[in-house]
C-alpha cells in the first residue's frame, strides 16, 4: 500500500475511534469520509489483495449482507459494512477498520454500485431487486438498471449472482458473461410492468414471466426456495433454519448461500452459520417489555412493506409512520401499499403521520386504533407478541424509546 | 359495460401513469360511492386497450415526461377520452394528467400537443415545485380549502376557457397565484397522487357531477377531517 494510503487508512482508523469515543455515532462514516480525502484512491487500495462481495439491491441488501458474511466466514476473516453504512466512505472506513482479511461482504447503495465495483474490483456482485424507493420515481428504476448494465459490461471478468424474478435485474445482468440466477421471489410488480428492454408489457404467470415484445424472459434458476429450505444447482434440498422471519428472508439465506458458493463455500458449511444470525442491525430484534415481546421490523419503502406484512405474525400490530426528510416528505405511497393482509390482525397506529395512515386504513377496510406512544400501545396489546412495523425515522424512534443500543 | 344504475369508474393507463399512489384516488371513490349504497364499477384501462366512452368518471394521474407524452398521443389517437368528456362524463386529472388535458405542454425538452379538453398550457418553471400545497377553492364549487402535496417542474397558463381551482394560499400550484382548473365537469389539479384522501368533498363533488344528485348522505370522515386539519395547518399561514 503507498504511503498515502497508509496515512489516510491510520488517520481514519483513529477518526473513527473519537467519533465513537465522542459518542457522536458508531464511526462508519467519519472515518472513511477523512480517508478519503486525504487518498481519494483509499478505496482502490484497501479494497486490493482481498476477495470481494458486493450486494446491493432496493430490499434486502442489510440482511444479505450480513448472511452472506457469515457464510463466508467459514473460509476465514470477513470485513464488512455492518452498520448499513452502504456508501464508498461506508466501504472504505469497513474496511480501514477490518485491517487485512482474506474476504469482504459489502452492502453497497445502488447509486453507488458502478462506482464501488471500480474501486473495488469485486470477484462477486449480487443483485438482489430494483424498486420505487420513497424518493424515487418509477422511470428512475429503469434508469438505475440501465446504470447496473453498463457497470457490468465494463467488467466482464465479475461473476454476477443475480434475481431471475425481477425483470429489472434479469435486463440489467443478463449481458454479464458469468452469471448465477437466483429465485426469490418478487411481491412488488408495480415498477416491472414495463419491459426495460422493449417497451412492451410483461405477463406473468405462475412464477414465470416474458416480453410480449422481445426475447426477454425469466431465466432459469440454479438457485430457488422451497418450502422451508433452498434447492442448490446440483438439486440438492437444504433445510434452512433461521431466527429471521419470513419467506423473504429464506430468499436472503438462497443468495447467500449463492455468493458464498462462488468463494467454494458449500451449502452444508454454510447453513449453521445463518442459522446464528439473530438480528440486523436492529432490524428482526425482538425485546421484552411488560410481558409483550415486541419485534421490531422496518419497512422503507412500498415493497419492503409488503415484505413484513408477510414476515409478521398474525399477532397485534403497530404501525408506525413518519414522512421527516430521510423518509420523504410525501405520504401518498401509503396506495402503492395493500394493507389489506392485516384484516385480522388488531392494528395499533402512531406515528408523525397516523392520520394519513387512518384514512389509508379506512380505504383499504383494515379496523385500526390510534395510539400517541410506544407505550400506550404495549399497555393496548395482551401479553405475547408485537410486531412493530415502522418506516425509517418512526424505526428509529421506536428503538429509542426501547432505550436499546444495537 | 353494465347496467345503467351502476357508475363506472375508469382509470387511465395506470401502467404510464400512476408514479405516487395514483390508485388512492380511484378506491376512495368507489368507497364514497358504496357507502351511499351506489354500485360500482371500476375499470383500470392500459394503454394498449381501447379507451371505452362510456363511463362516468375517468381518473388520469401523474407520471414521468416519457410516459406523459406517450399517453397523451395514444389518447389522441384512440379517441374515447374525446368522446366520453362530450357526452358529459366527470374528470379528475392529476398532475402529469391535468397537463396533458390541455393545447400542449413540455416533456423532455419538447413541446408536445396535449387533448385540448381544457384551455390551457404548461410549460417549464425555473424551479421544482415541492412541499404541501393549500388553496381555497372556486366559491361556485361550495367547497372547503384545497390541501395537497405537490411535486412538478411544470407552470401552466390558464386561458379564458377554464377558471382556477382554486387561489394559492401556500405553495405554488399553476404560478403561485393559482392552482388547477376546472371547466363544466372536468378537475385538474396539481395535488398529486391520492388527492381525494385529504378532500373528500372534491371526490363528492365527481359523484354527484355523476349522478346527477344535488347533495349526497353524509359519512363519517371523522379522520379525513383531522388529517385535513394537520395538513391545512402545516401548509403554514
Amino acid at each position: 500500500m503507498p504511503l498515502r494510503a497508509k496515512v489516510a487508512t491510520s488517520v481514519s482508523k483513529t477518526a473513527a475511534a473519537l467519533s465513537r469515543a465522542a459518542g457522536r455515532g458508531d464511526g462508519s462514516v467519519i472515518g472513511g469520509w477523512i480517508g478519503l480525502k486525504i487518498d481519494p484512491e483509499l478505496l482502490n487500495h484497501l479494497a486490493g489483495g482481498r476477495a470481494i462481495a458486493l450486494i446491493s439491491g432496493t430490499n434486502g441488501k442489510t440482511t444479505t449482507t450480513r448472511l452472506a458474511t457469515a457464510a463466508l466466514e467459514v473460509m476465514g476473516r470477513v470485513a464488512t459494512n455492518s452498520f448499513g453504512a452502504n456508501m464508498p466512505t461506508g466501504h472504505t472506513s469497513a474496511l480501514a477498520k477490518a485491517g487485512s482479511t482474506p474476504f469482504a461482504v459489502l452492502e453497497v447503495d445502488e447509486h453507488y454500485l458502478a462506482r464501488v465495483i471500480d474501486a473495488t474490483e469485486p470477484r462477486v456482485v449480487a443483485l438482489l431487486n430494483l424498486s420505487r424507493d420513497q424518493l424515487d420515481r418509477a422511470k428512475e428504476v429503469s434508469m438505475m438498471a440501465q446504470m447496473w448494465r453498463e457497470a457490468l459490461a465494463n467488467h466482464p471478468d465479475v461473476r454476477v449472482v443475480a434475481n431471475a424474478d425481477d425483470p429489472m435485474v434479469v435486463w440489467a445482468a443478463e449481458g454479464s458473461g458469468h452469471v448465477t440466477w437466483f429465485s426469490a421471489g418478487q411481491r412488488w410488480h408495480d415498477d416491472s410492468f414495463v419491459c426495460p428492454q422493449s417497451g412492451h408489457p410483461i405477463e406473468r404467470a405462475n412464477g414465470d414471466w416474458w416480453c410480449t415484445g422481445c426475447p426477454l424472459r425469466r431465466p432459469q434458476a440454479q438457485w430457488r426456495v422451497e418450502d422451508e429450505g433452498v434447492v442448490d444447482p446440483r438439486g440438492d434440498w437444504h433445510l434452512v433454519k433461521l431466527q429471521l422471519p419470513g419467506t423473504v428472508n429464506l430468499g436472503n439465506a438462497a443468495t447467500a448461500l449463492a455468493v458464498a458458493a462462488e468463494f467454494g463455500v458449500r451449502p452444508i458449511e454454510a447453513l449453521p452459520r445463518l442459522t446464528n444470525v439473530a438480528s440486523v442491525a436492529g432490524r428482526y430484534a425482538q425485546v421484552d417489555r411488560d410481558g409483550r415481546n415486541v419485534r421490531l421490523l422496518l419497512a422503507k419503502n412500498p415493497a419492503s412493506w409488503l415484505e413484513a406484512f408477510d414476515m409478521a405474525e398474525q399477532a397485534p400490530t403497530l404501525l408506525s409512520v413518519n414522512a421527516r426528510d430521510p423518509d420523504g416528505l410525501d405520504t401518498s405511497w401509503l396506495y402503492d401499499v395493500d394493507f389489506s393482509p392485516l384484516r385480522d390482525r388488531p392494528v395499533l397506529i402512531t406515528g408523525d403521520r397516523a392520520y394519513d395512515l387512518a384514512v389509508r386504513l379506512e380505504v383499504n377496510g383494515v379496523p385500526f386504533r390510534h395510539v400517541r406512544t410506544f407505550d400506550e400501545a404495549i399497555q393496548l396489546v395482551p401479553a405475547g407478541r408485537l410486531e412493530v412495523i415502522a418506516n425509517y425515522t418512526a424505526f428509529q424512534d421506536i428503538r429509542a424509546e426501547l432505550d436499546r443500543v444495537l | 359495460m353494465s347496467s345503467e344504475s351502476t357508475l363506472r369508474i375508469v382509470w387511465i393507463y395506470p401502467d404510464l401513469l400512476s408514479t405516487y399512489g395514483d390508485r388512492g384516488n380511484m378506491l376512495i371513490l368507489a368507497r364514497r360511492a358504496a357507502m351511499r349504497n351506489i354500485p360500482v364499477e371500476a375499470y383500470e384501462i392500459r394503454s394498449d386497450q381501447p379507451m371505452p366512452s362510456s363511463a362516468d368518471i375517468y381518473l388520469i394521474g401523474g407520471g414521468e415526461d416519457g410516459p406523459q407524452a406517450l399517453a397523451a398521443q395514444r389518447l389522441i389517437a384512440d379517441g374515447g377520452l374525446h368522446r366520453a368528456v362530450n357526452q358529459g362524463a366527470a374528470v379528475l386529472a392529476i398532475c402529469a394528467g391535468y397537463q396533458l388535458f390541455g393545447h400542449s405542454f413540455f416533456a423532455k425538452g419538447t413541446k408536445c400537443p396535449g387533448l385540448g379538453l381544457l384551455d390551457l398550457h404548461s410549460d417549464r418553471g425555473e424551479t421544482r415545485a415541492v412541499g404541501e400545497l393549500r388553496g381555497d377553492i372556486d366559491p361556485r364549487l361550495g367547497l372547503p380549502p384545497l390541501t395537497g402535496f405537490e411535486n412538478h417542474g411544470g407552470r401552466t397558463h390558464l386561458g379564458p376557457g377554464v377558471s382556477p381551482l382554486a387561489r394559492v394560499t401556500a405553495g405554488i400550484g399553476n404560478d403561485s397565484q393559482t392552482e388547477g382548473a376546472w371547466h363544466g365537469k372536468i378537475l385538474g389539479s396539481y395535488s398529486h397522487g391520492p388527492a381525494l384522501a385529504r378532500n373528500p368533498a372534491i371526490a363528492d363533488l365527481l359523484l354527484r357531477w355523476a349522478i346527477g344528485a344535488d347533495s349526497l348522505a353524509p359519512v363519517d370522515d371523522t379522520w379525513a377531517d383531522r388529517l385535513r386539519g394537520e395538513r391545512l395547518a402545516a401548509a403554514g399561514a
